[in-house]
């Protein structure tokens, strides 16, 4: 007999006994083919505050697109050096930040191309299940086509979309808001 | 890799909670007042990370021996099965736990509760499954605790869960409690789920079977991960 999935909880507030042990501040090593980047940003609850006690758990491709672990498609290993997934908790700011390299295109289900995005799982004291995001990279032509952001209304891609810190050429900029002005997106699958 | 490319099941209403549920307080912040946007499951949503034995280490599936000395309370051995919606059992599957001690307190610099640290207790495990989704740990009875929600607000007894099964799609973290906890109707995170069902698989059962004479005693709690459905998506590339 089966039965539907475990429901969610909150990971509550101290969920760094458990979880701090797996965080890392980069998917890949310096190693890594690719553009090498870093993204930081902020975490916001509805009155502007930040969030200190969550965390984001990140998932990309390789620059060429492929999968760390469970990869459907049987396109051969990552890159060398690249992992593809990491936890990052949020300070005492509600601040993180990561480093990276800019994921290559995936394929879409309908047969088309992915822009090049992190999915992001975010957790914290105060969220019963966790949320699920992206990260896009402001000013991709692929954007434009991508079939999932397409789906989200115009006026709130932007919240999908790091950008670049003003003067630099690696740093990546990515704020959430949970509620309110300026909502972040988030998807259910 | 046939199975990977087939999409999850969508979700059993009421099964799981919504994002605001005021009774928790921390909710009323923190959730999304906007609808979720719904879009397809992609390769990076039907990927996922595989964990390996690397980040296990000898003494993250006994909580009891991860110090020179024995904690302080009720010794307890929790074991039970991973499966999926299909039940199907999950293999390899990343399980991470974490709890307060005997006497209600984390292991947390954050956690002020007036009651005594356990010297001898961390309160953090983790482990895979085996080939049949199996997993099994010791530990000591998580104590309950207040907590600032309301007046006289206590969690009653529970063992955070966190597991990763095969694409990201699964990704769980729960609560686990145990029979007869007189808090649990008073609980507003263990009440977020309105099927009184789904609430009730999120309490372990008294396993006597389980129990070690003179040492331990056994709870069996099974946990299912969200399934698969029969069709694969086409992958044209």
């Amino acid at each position: 007999m089966s039965y539907p999935a475990t429901a969610s909880q909150t990971v509550g507030p101290y969920f760094r006994i458990g979880l701090s042990y797996l965080d890392s501040p980069a998917l890949c090593t310096d190693a890594a083919p690719g553009e090498h980047i870093t993204i930081s940003g902020q975490v916001f609850d509805a009155d502007g505050t930040p969030v200190t006690d969550g965390q984001l758990e990140l998932w990309q491709a390789d620059d060429q697109g492929r999968f760390a672990g469970y990869d459907p498609t049987e396109r051969g290993a990552v890159s060398e050096g690249f992992v593809g997934f990491a936890r990052v908790p949020l300070d005492e700011r509600g601040a993180f930040k990561f480093h990276t390299v800019i994921p290559g295109s995936v394929p879409a289900p309908d047969g088309s191309v992915q822009a090049p995005h992190i999915v992001v799982m975010l957790s914290m004291r105060g969220l019963l299940k966790h949320l699920y995001s992206r990260i896009y990279f402001y000013g991709n032509p692929l954007n434009e086509l991508d079939p999932v952001l397409t789906l989200v209304p115009t006026s709130r891609r932007q919240t999908l979309c790091a950008e670049l810190v003003p003067g630099s050429t690696d740093a990546y900029l990515w704020k959430v808001r949970l509620q309110g002005d300026g909502e972040t997106v988030f998807f259910q699958y | 890799m046939l199975e990977l490319r087939k999409p999850f099941l969508p979700v059993q209403p009421g099964t799981q909670p919504d994002y605001l549920h005021p009774p928790y307080v921390s909710t009323i912040l923190r959730s999304p007042s906007q609808p979720l946007i719904v879009v397809p499951q992609t390769l990076s949503e039907l990927s996922g990370p595989v964990f390996g034995h690397a980040a296990i280490e000898k003494f993250d599936n006994d909580l009891t021996h991860q110090h020179s000395g024995e904690p302080m309370g009720e010794r307890i051995i929790v074991h039970g099965r991973v499966l999926d919606e299909n039940d199907r059992p999950v293999p390899g599957a990343l399980v991470e736990v974490w709890q307060a001690n005997a006497a209600g307190r984390y292991m947390h610099k954050t956690d002020q509760h007036a009651a005594p640290r356990d010297p001898n207790f961390s309160g953090a495990g983790r482990f895979l499954t085996d080939d049949e989704g199996y997993y099994r740990f010791t530990s000591i009875k998580p104590g309950a605790y207040p907590w600032g929600n309301h007046p006289n607000a206590w969690r009653p007894a529970h063992i955070h869960f966190s597991l990763f099964g095969a694409g990201l799609l699964t990704r769980l973290v729960t609560q686990m409690y145990f029979p007869g906890d007189p808090l649990l109707p008073y609980d507003p995170i263990y009440n977020c789920i309105s099927d009184e069902q789904a609430k009730q698989r999120m309490i372990s059962k008294f396993d006597l079977d389980a129990t070690i004479p003179d040492t331990a005693l056994g709870y069996r709690y099974d946990i299912i991960l969200r399934g698969r459905n029969a069709t694969p998506m086409e992958n044209r590339k």
